[in-house]
Parts: C-alpha cells; structure tokens; sequence
C-alpha cells in the first residue's frame, strides 16, 4: 500500500474517477482567479491543481507559460497565494503546484536558511492538501517527503513516459496521493489528439495501488473518456482551460462570461471521465 | 582538489530537473564516466586530436609587455580568444558533440547567451555531421548578430525566443523544454558548467584544457606557478577551465571578475538585478536543474539579469564555482559597464588584441586594483596570468554604441564613421 496522508484526497479518487483541474492562481488577477476555480469546482472538478508562478516554469509549454506571465504581472507571490487558497470558498481538495526554489525559500527570513518545511507548514495552515513539483525528482525530494509526512499533506510525483524499472520503483516508493502520469513528452499543452504513451504507461502502473491522474494535452471530453476507459484513476486538465481563461482576457470580457464557460468545459470533461468509467467497468466486469 | 561527490559541490550541485529528464540524465552520466572519465574507445584520445587539428590547441600564453609595465608585474594571457570560432567555447562544444556522437544521439541543440557557445556548437556539429539547433533570446540575437551569421552560415537553425527579457535564461529554460520534448534522439549541449549534474563536472572537464596548458606553460615561461589567476565570471566555464588545475595550487590565488553591471543593487520591486553578479550578490537556491548561487528576489523569483555583456548576462552561476567561493578557494569580485568598455579599448590599443566583453572584465580588475588610479598593495602578485576566454569582434557594435553613449574616456573618436549615432 502506498501512503495516502491526506483522507480527502483519497476520497476524491475513491468514488470513482476524478476530474482534475488546473489553473494559475492569480491569472489574470486574484478576484476573477477566484471566481474561475469556484466554476470548475460547480462543473464537477473532484480535486483542483493550483499553480503558484514561478519565473523560470521550466515544464510548461506556452499556453501555461502565459498564463504565469499574467499572475506574476497581477502581483502573485507565495504569501498571496496562500490567502488566496484561504478564501476560496470550495468543498474539493486543492493541490498546489509549482517549482522547488519558491517551496525552498519561503520563510527564509525568518529561518535563516532555506529549506521547504516553512512553505508546507503555511500550505497545511490554510487547506492545502498536497503539492506537485515538476523540477524535483525523487532523488532530491527527501526534505520535502519529510516535511510533507509531518503535516500530513501528500507529495505527488510525475511518470513520465521514459520513466521505467529502478526509477520507477524509487519513485513509487515515494509517491502519495497520486501518481501524475505525463501522457506525452513535452511540455504542457493541449492537443488534439491522445497519446498512444499513456496506454503504455498505464500498463507500466497497473500492479501500483496508488491513483493514477493522467495529464499533459488532454482538451475534450471525448480524450477524457478515452484515457479513463483506458485505466486511469483521473483525468488533469490545464491548458485547455488556461485557452479560455486566455481567450477572456484577450477579449476583454465579464469575469462572469469567462466562469460560466469554464464550467461548462468542466461539466464536458467531468461527463467524459464518468462514460470513460463505465466503459472502463464495464471491462472489468467482462475479465 | 576534487570537491565533487554524487554530482554535488558542497551543498551545491544536484539534478532538480522534470521526470521525463532524468533518465536521458542518467545516461549521460554514464557516457560520461566511461567515455570522459575512462577514455573508453579512445575517446578522449580523439577528443584531444580534433582540439589540436580543428581547434588550433594549443594556444599560446603571452606576455603582455605594455600591461606588465603599466601594472609593475609580469602580466601573461591566456589566449583562448585564439581557439577556432574565437573563443574558450569550442573546448566544451566540441566534447560534447563528440559525446553524443559516441551515444548515438542524432540531434543536438543548444542555449546561447552571446552567441559564442552557439557558434561553437554550430561548428562542431557540421564538423562531425550531426543536426543542430541553436535557442537565443531575441535580445542576444540583437546585439550580437555577427554570430547569428555564422550559426546560420554553418547550418545550424537558430531559433529566437521572445519570452521575458530574451536572454541566456529564457534561451536556457526553452532548450530544457525542448530536450524534454525530444529526449530520446538528441543531446542538450549546454554551453557552461550550469545545469543538473553531470553538466557542471563534465563542462570542467572539457574546459580545463586551459589551465592545464596554461599550468605548463607558465612554469616553462617564468619558471614557477602564477601568484594569481583572473578570469572572468558569467556562468563560470572559462573560469572553471582557468582554475581546474591550479585549484590544488594552495598558493596560487584565483580570481572569478563578475559583471557589476551598472550598480550592484536590485529592484525588488521591478524584479531586476542591473549586474550578473550572482557570487558577490545572489544567494542560496535552485535554478536550471541545479542548486548554487543565484539572483532572486526574497521569494525565490528568479530576477532580470544585466550587463554590458551578453556572455556574462545571467542570474546563476555553476555550482563548483559557487562552492569555491563559499569554501574561501576562489575570490569573487566584479567590475561594472564603464570600467569593462574601458579595459575592452586598452588592450585593444596597446596591445593590438580585441578583447570580448566577457574577458575585458577580468582585465577591468587588474586596472581597478593595479592600475595608475587604484590604492596601494594590491593581492595580485608579482605574476598574474589574465584568461583571455575570447575575442572581440561579436562586441564591435555594441561596443561602438554603448562607448558613445556613456563617454569612455580613452574609446576612439568613431562619429565620422558611424555618423554620430544619434
């Protein structure tokens, strides 16, 4: 059995597949950030990803890098994000993903040195549930898989799908909550097609008793469907969603317009993961 | 001194990049204890050769005879501005090159600030026959688009990345993502000893070619080991090549000259340090795949690098030379612009040798601390050996623009040639 140290965590995954969400907090300002992930939580998201800016997002591709150049430029810093996260008034976990220098040096002023206890320590403090970091492998996870166990929250880690054998055993051993299955190689991105990668990696998964979400170029119900039936615990989706947050600002229009499209794209592509689990059941049944 | 275990420095070093990275990383590491660490196939042998045939190696340590008079001590250079392409930069690109060729890779690409390091590379790889993608900010690739030119002209693509300020970060960040997108036919030839481990060993590696030659030839020239040796510091390859071989040397003090830019204090607000001075002035934290010295604001955002030079325009700084600094080894000091421009007509002048920008800042110290206008009893030594990591003629524009704009006292008269440029 793999850790599981946030209960609603794996609860979200437990009645059946979740819709992951992701968005940039603070994109393109704190209020209609706001508003945006309140949506997608009325169209069924089971866990939402929250992105904290980093200047240097290193595994994003342009759509996402855009969308951090907008909340760094609306003032996103650690500390707002944390009030951020505080306020939302929703009822799902939020898991917050970044990149490991701002986890590494939040608190440095009053500690004195960096380290990524003081960054779990305020994440546990208001809500927090778990936490993806894209530029930490395994290998130089220790201190925050630490921190982390201590507060209770979980450490999720990428698959990607060169990931295999030792690397992947060292990465399960460390996983919790759930494993981030990279669909594709790259960086994030929605395509518009599903990638034959996932199947593999999934197969790679299979023995592993730890939900697996699935992310990187997923944009339509129908991929959704198609990755759940294929196995997968959970669908992320980021990019997609980021284009019509992008597309409101480019147009100028009311927070509102933008939230309501968002929840309707979320209750798409929360649908998709409910027929990709029946036909998924349905299978199972079958065998 | 080796200081290296399990690709860290001290607390430094590491591989803090994406999943899908690590293991084209872990191959790496591999290629590169057997083929560099162990000369497996003759491959170091063949290494050496091209550096002698292609490169032009060995290249020669000079004394510089109006300098040496000028500061009152024996004033050699290192002449790496003599290696093919112009630079220290080939010593690494062509290893690398030849690396991946090793491995089978069939694509390489690669970040560059200046130009040098893509230029470098792009040679190599028509040289050895192997594809070649070059990433440079849009702002590099306007201020030094001689070596644009030469990329092109040797076949390489060169491929402008508009984001943020358009320099050596934004270009080292999108070659990252690129490797991550591609990482199963091509190799990252990173262009300094930055990055994730086994990067910032291999790089020194490559590069310590200098100071092993330099070593030798010193003893040769003057009979004893140098009393100090300058180089300058960007992300720190020249440097770390400079040093390698002398870092056991305890007697022999070594200097990394940084960009000082035009003022060492940082702009929270605005998120711009207007220098690279990250060993005088960064600290602790992790960037591009590796933990070291870096120019951050309080929470972690990585800040807007600058100097007049765009091969030392950047907010980290290699791990080992970061180490070096905190373990009391190597003196980190800097020199600003105006003092960088001025070093760059000086040796031009008197010595009739066109430094690049990057190299004119280690000169800028020796001026600073010995020159006609600097205080008594200096640290230097009666024997300095200057890296002179390249030449100039990637600057002239910059050069000629940014002298007329700030007034360098000894810059010649150029207004009739470039119509006063106002």
């Amino acid at each position: 059995m793999t850790r599981a140290n946030s209960r609603a965590l794996a609860e979200a995954f437990a009645d059946g597949p979740a819709f992951v969400p992701y968005l940039v907090a603070g994109d393109p300002d704190c209020e209609s950030s706001k508003a945006y992930v309140e949506a997608l939580v009325r169209g069924g998201a089971d866990v939402v990803e929250l992105g904290l800016p980093f200047s240097e997002p290193i595994a994003e591709g342009p759509t996402i890098q855009s969308a951090i150049a907008r909340a760094l430029e609306s003032g996103m810093t650690p500390e707002r994000f944390f009030e951020f996260v505080a306020d939302l008034d929703v009822d799902v976990p939020l898991v917050c993903m970044t990149y490991y220098n701002l986890v590494y040096q939040y608190g440095r002023e009053e500690t004195g040195e960096p380290g990524p206890e003081p960054f779990v320590r305020r994440a546990a403090e208001v809500g927090i549930e778990g936490f993806v970091v894209p530029d930490l492998p395994a290998e130089e996870a220790g201190p925050l898989r630490d921190a982390c166990d201590e507060y209770g929250l979980d450490l999720v880690f990428v698959v990607a799908p060169t990931t295999r054998g030792e690397r992947l055993e060292r990465i399960m051993e460390q996983v919790s909550g759930y494993v981030y299955v990279q669909a594709r190689l790259g960086t994030t991105g929605a395509r518009s097609d599903v990638s034959r990668a996932t199947d593999e990696s999934l197969d790679r998964l299979r023995e592993y008793d730890v939900p697996k979400a699935v992310g990187f170029g997923i944009s339509t119900g129908d991929h959704a469907e198609r990755i759940v039936a294929g196995g997968a615990d959970g669908v992320i989706v980021g990019s997609a969603l980021i284009d019509v947050v992008a597309d409101g600002v480019e147009n100028d229009d009311p927070t509102a317009e933008v939230a309501a499209r968002l929840e309707e794209k979320a209750r798409e592509l929360k649908a998709g993961t409910r027929r990709g689990a029946t036909a998924s059941g349905a299978r199972s049944e079958r065998t | 001194m080796s200081t290296e275990t399990d690709g860290k420095f001290g607390e430094y070093g590491g591989q803090y990049v994406p999943e899908a990275l690590m293991p084209a990383i872990e191959e790496l590491e591999d290629a590169y204890e057997r083929y560099v660490l162990e000369n497996e196939d003759g491959f170091m042998d063949e290494f050496r050769r091209r550096l002698r045939e292609f490169g032009g190696r060995p290249t020669s340590l000079q004394r510089v005879d109006r300098l040496s008079e000028r500061y009152d001590r024996e004033v050699y250079l290192k002449r790496e501005d003599l290696v093919h392409g112009g630079a220290h930069k080939l010593n690494n690109a062509l290893g690398q090159v030849l690396l991946a060729k090793y491995m089978g890779k069939e694509r390489i690409i690669a970040e560059t600030g200046a130009g040098q390091h893509g230029t470098a590379t792009a040679m190599a790889c028509a040289h050895l026959d192997l594809d070649c993608e070059v990433y440079m900010g849009h702002h590099d690739i306007n201020r030094q688009r001689p070596n644009v030119f030469r990329m092109r002209i040797n076949g390489a693509e060169v491929n402008p990345v508009t984001v943020g300020r358009g320099t050596l970060k934004e270009a080292i960040s999108e070659t990252l993502r690129d490797w991550a997108t591609n990482v199963e036919d091509t190799h990252y030839v990173i262009g300094s000893v930055v990055g994730p481990h086994p990067f910032p060993a291999m790089v020194r590696d490559f590069q310590s070619v200098i100071s092993e030659e330099a070593r030798e030839q010193i003893r040769e020239r003057a009979g004893r080991l140098p009393d100090s040796v300058l180089a300058c510091a960007g992300g720190g390859s020249n440097t770390m090549g400079a040093f390698a071989e002398f870092t056991d040397d305890r007697d022999v003090s070594l200097v990394a000259v940084e960009a000082g830019g035009s003022s060492l204090d940082v702009d929270e607000d605005r998120g711009v340090a207007p220098n690279s001075a990250s060993l005088s002035t960064g600290t602790e934290g992790v960037l591009h795949g590796a933990r070291t010295r870096v120019l951050q604001d309080t929470d972690g955002q990585i800040m807007e690098s600058h100097s007049v030079s765009a091969g030392l325009d950047y907010a980290g700084v290699g791990p080992e030379l970061a180490h070096l600094v905190d373990a009391g080894r190597v003196t980190a000091v800097n020199v600003d612009d105006d003092d960088a421009l001025e070093a760059f007509h000086r040796l031009s002048q008197t010595e009739g040798i066109i430094p690049a920008l990057e190299s004119a800042h280690a000169l800028g110290y020796l001026e600073a601390v010995a020159g006609p206008d600097a205080d008594e009893g200096d640290e230097l030594g009666d024997l300095v050996v200057v890296n002179l990591s390249g030449r100039g003629d990637k600057d002239l524009e910059t050069v000629i623009e940014e002298t007329h704009e700030r007034g360098i006292a000894n810059a010649p008269d150029m207004d009739v040639f470039t119509g006063g440029l106002q």
